[in-house]
């Protein structure tokens, strides 16, 4: 069997999916009635953001021009830098990659990082500009950037348009002519890549996985090798993409694989499947993904945590990346303290909880992890602005760096530097891609990226420049914590860990907007920012002087007592922070505004 | 006797209020409608006088025999409307139905405009021994811009008369805090009213209602009240107020001494009083009723031989309880702490407020010491769960 296992990478837009679904078509995996635009992009979100989250994979039949039957498998990936990782899963299983860049903007951020994972992982790449169909296309200039990257000849570029179908063809004879074949092991003891894996309510966890040595049947006795888990292969098959049921998958296929487990967490992706009894070298493992973003998350209805709690399960269940442990929280009440991949991440997950779950959550600010190195010489991990210790028992603080990637049009370099800049970046090196082009090595906080840094290089560029990182090191930092004081009580979910230099500016900037806020009381509260004991900055909510009906006479009695019986129902919605009662809006806008601003 | 002996802010009186009883009748019509009020008023009706007040005799011989009145108040709308006559009819009706107390308060709310001798004798004549003027303010511009449409000098030239004519008290209504008006207007305003040495001073912050025209104009963007400066006002008001000798016994009231308004003390003592009138309440047996509120729908069912109730409400103890606090925190006497006052002490709402300085007891009463504040106190009362008595 002529196999071919490869991905299309690509930066986000740049057409992928698109490109796949004509894969799909002209191999007759799925005819013209069924399709539906994008087919591999299953989730409702994924289909509003563009973007694809899950890997997917799935098996084209192609009768290669010189007459030959191959099977090709098309191993999707996600296309965004928080999920670089998965990227990396799914390029494990491949041997080759289509290097998709769109023909108006040219070499990407996200093109080159992928690009460098692709080659790393060493995979045969094609390249390959998308879109020639579109008024502004510059197939050439796109090409020649694009051939200078991976070091090639322009003329080997391939020119599709994924939308009219063009190239097509061309590109699928390349795909059989250039990616390698696997290597055939068959008679090795079956080695077996778990490269994804998600959750079936009716069938339990459902692995996709690549067949690297020997062969798995249906009904084979299996070993997870790292997680030492045994059990039967209840079901193999390939996605066609319709998951269809065979008795065996071969070597250098790619299918899945149902055992009856029914906790995500038992299965490893990255994870080597062996026969049981049967001694094996594991493929080359992977690491667990690593939770970057930290952030509370709490329903905004109290009675809510509980159905918080069964939405984070269920999405766990696909999402092994996500991580969260109780948190409470004096001014929000109980929670959960989640760790994400990266911001859009976060957001996603967000949106998932409140749309799929119906549930109004409220969002403390984003947080990375620090390490505090303690005057007693032990290390710690801190991930959320609680759990620093005092002053006194910190030797220093270091925080997260990025080496972050910025690609841009050359007019925008002075600009981006002062933003760079200003978020406490350190250049490594900048160089010209192009005349026009230039790309941007930066060392930056991880802590300065989480705030809307990606926004404000859009806006800054026209949204023209795009951006790649990677974590780098941690480094030694001036940092500090910020507390928010309410009538001299701290609001926990308003304590942040900031660079000394931002401490001032957080400070203002909460202490105001809470101002404005917090209605009036009784009495004059003081909202004030402190580091330790030191004010930094201060304001007053003046104690209200009029809040009385100003007539009640007869007839006013029973609409008086109305009136007032509803004003008291948001009375008991207000939480008490030190004597001050605080809208659980006022929580809300705080934190949502810090997202924003 | 009824005679409000004694400071107004008695705690004696304001507790024996409470078994005293009352009537109101309520007045409809007016020459046009205020901007900012949202009583049942009808403008432009004039022609319905007659058949209103015949509905009001009808209405009134409806209403099952009771205890003789120690209070009647004739209020609006604008009373002054109708004639001597006409308003002469409906206290007859009252007096022969249920009876008089002795040396009973019978009030009138009347304006500037329409106050004349004859019409001042007239009323004397038919019992009315107690008027309450609709003045409002002394700036003719704030007077314009409340809509209203007497001058300043028929608003002192109303008092006086009312004063020579024998009325037994006299009471100003203003109104402070229209957008527009500046501090030195209105202290200018209520030392005006002062000088005219009223027996009684009724003082409302500007309130924009919903449903009014005001309410309309603010939400197009027109200024609304700025509490801020009401408070201001209403604490330079009272400094004047206290100078002149005038005891303030309520949020929005003052009084010389044996001048509390009778009417306004049962109502606040949570005791009962008739309604009679388009849109009146009125609270009997234990029972808050009201009446339906538009003057059509009034008369028609009044003359179809139907009482014109629109709904009634009967309180829970524990309701009821909360009723007399929120009420009775409105006045200067305060109240009796009991059940409520003293399951609100007890609560973290009351003890917030006794430290803020707001609620305070002094001896047997519970009592509201900055009355600005008093609707928190209100709130809180409202949010308590009763304790086991």
């Amino acid at each position: 069997m002529n196999i071919r296992n490869f991905s299309i990478i690509a930066h986000i837009d740049h057409g992928k999916s698109t490109l796949a679904d004509r894969l799909l078509e002209r191999t007759g995996a799925i005819s013209e009635r069924e399709m539906r635009e994008q087919v591999l992009d299953t989730m409702d979100l994924e289909r509003e953001r563009g973007i694809t989250i899950k890997a997917q994979s799935v098996r084209l039949d192609y009768r290669a021009g010189d007459g030959r039957h191959c099977v090709l498998n098309l191993i999707d990936t996600p296309g965004h830098v928080d999920f670089s990782y998965e990227v990396s899963r799914s390029l494990a299983a491949c041997e080759g990659a289509v290097l998709l860049v769109d023909a108006a903007q040219g070499v990407q951020a996200q093109t080159l990082a992928n690009a460098f994972l692709a080659i790393e992982a060493g995979l045969e790449i094609i390249p390959v500009v998308n879109k020639i169909d579109l008024p502004a296309a510059q197939p050439e200039r796109a090409a020649a950037e694009l051939a200078a990257v991976i070091g090639v000849d322009p003329d080997d570029v391939v020119r599709v348009s994924a939308k009219t179908g063009g190239g097509i063809d061309e590109l699928l004879e390349r795909i059989v002519r250039d990616v390698p074949a696997p290597r055939h092991r068959p008679d090795q003891p079956l080695r077996a890549l778990v490269f994804d894996s998600y959750y079936d309510a009716y069938r339990g966890v459902v692995c996709y996985v690549r067949v690297v040595d020997g062969s798995l049947d249906e009904g084979d006795s299996v070993l997870f090798s790292a997680t030492r888990e045994k059990h039967q292969a209840t079901e193999v098959g390939v996605l066609t993409p319709r998951a269809v049921r065979v008795p065996t998958l071969g070597t250098g296929e790619v299918g899945y694989l149902i055992t009856g487990v029914k906790e995500i967490d038992r299965i490893r992706v990255g994870d080597t499947v062996a026969h049981a009894g049967v001694s094996i070298e594991p493929l080359p493992g992977y690491r667990d993904p690593k939770p970057m973003v930290y952030s509370g998350l709490f329903p905004a209805d109290g009675d809510d945590f509980e159905r918080l709690r069964e939405a984070l399960e269920k999405l766990r269940l696909n999402d092994s990346a996500l991580v969260y442990e109780p948190e409470t929280s004096r001014a929000l009440g109980f929670g959960f303290r989640c760790g994400f991949l990266g911001l859009l991440h976060m957001e996603i997950i967000r949106e998932r909880l409140e749309r799929e779950y119906d549930l109004e959550l409220v969002a403390t600010a984003p947080s990375v992890a620090y390490r505090v190195t303690l005057t007693d010489g032990s290390v710690k991990e801190i991930r959320s602005p609680q759990d620093l210790p005092g002053s006194d028992r910190i030797d220093h603080m270091e925080e997260p760096f990025l080496r972050a990637m910025i690609i841009a049009p050359s007019e925008y370099v002075g600009t981006i530097m002062e933003l760079v800049q200003a978020r406490r970046g350190v250049m490594e090196h900048m160089q010209y891609l192009s005349p026009e082009r230039v790309e941007l090595i930066y060392h930056l906080p991880l802590a300065e990226v989480v705030f809307d840094f990606f926004d404000n290089l859009k806006s800054r560029t026209r949204g023209y420049a795009s951006l790649d990182y990677e974590p780098h090191d941690y480094r030694v930092s001036d940092l500090v914590r910020v507390d928010i004081l309410l009538n001299g009580q701290p609001v926990d979910a308003f304590s942040t860990v900031i660079h000394q230099e931002k401490a001032y500016q957080y400070g203002k900037r909460m202490v105001e907007r809470l101002r404005r806020l917090i209605p009036r009381q009784l009495f004059d509260v003081p909202i004030q920012a402190a580091i330790g004991s030191r004010i930094i900055s201060r304001e007053t909510v003046k104690a209200t002087r009029k809040d009385v009906i100003a007539k009640c006479y007869g007839g006013d009695v029973s609409r008086k007592r109305k009136l007032l019986e509803r004003q008291k129902e948001g009375k008991k919605r207000m939480k008490m922070v030190g004597q001050v009662e605080v809208p659980q809006e006022a929580f809300i806008s705080a934190l949502q505004a810090d997202a924003g601003d | 006797m009824t005679v409000p002996v004694g400071s107004p802010d008695s705690p004696f009186l304001a507790d024996a209020a409470a078994g005293w009883s009352a009537a109101y009748v309520h007045i409809p019509f007016c020459a046009r409608l205020c901007p900012y009020c949202d009583f049942a008023v009808v403008a432009g009706r004039q022609d319905q006088t007659d058949r209103y007040v015949s509905a009001l005799q009808s209405e009134i011989a409806m209403e099952p025999s009771w205890r003789p009145l120690d209070a009647v108040y004739v209020g609006g709308g604008t009373p002054s409307r109708l004639t001597v006559e006409q308003l002469g009819y409906i206290l007859e009706e009252m007096r022969s139905r249920f009876g008089f107390g002795d040396r009973p308060e019978v009030s009138l709310e009347a304006n500037p405009e329409d106050w004349t001798s004859s019409l001042a004798d007239g009323l004397r004549r038919s019992g009315f021994n107690r008027v309450s003027l609709g003045v409002q303010s002394f700036d003719p511009q704030v007077l314009r811009s409340l809509g209203r449409m007497h001058t300043p000098e028929q608003a002192e030239t109303a008092v006086l008369n009312a004063r020579r004519t024998g009325f037994r008290s006299v009471n100003l209504d203003l109104i402070f805090g229209t957008p527009g008006e500046s501090a030195a207007s209105w202290r200018a305003t209520v030392d005006r009213a002062l000088n005219l040495e009223p027996d009684h001073l009724s003082l409302y912050a500007l309130t924009v209602e919903r449903g009014t025209d005001l309410s309309r104009a603010v939400a197009a963007g027109a200024p609304a009240p700025d509490p801020d400066r009401q408070a201001d006002a209403y604490e330079a008001a009272k400094e004047l107020c206290r100078a002149a000798g005038l005891v303030q016994y309520e949020v929005s009231n003052w009084a010389r001494p044996d001048h509390g308004c009778v009417y306004n003390l049962i109502i606040w003592a949570q005791g009962e009083y008739l309604a009679f009138g388009a849109g009146a309440h009125g609270h009997r047996d234990g029972v808050r009723r009201r009446n339906v509120r538009r003057l059509d729908a009034y008369l028609e069912k009044v003359e179809g031989g139907h009482r014109p109730e629109q709904g009634a409400e009967t309180l829970e103890e524990w309701a009821r309880e909360q009723e007399r606090l929120i009420i009775g925190l409105r006045r200067a006497a305060g109240v009796v702490p009991g059940w409520g006052g003293e399951t609100l002490l007890l609560s973290s709402w009351g003890r917030r407020l006794e430290r803020a300085g707001v609620l305070a007891r002094k001896g047997d009463r519970l009592t509201v010491l900055q009355p600005l504040l008093g609707d928190e106190a209100a709130r809180a009362v409202l949010a308590l769960q009763p304790r086991e008595r």
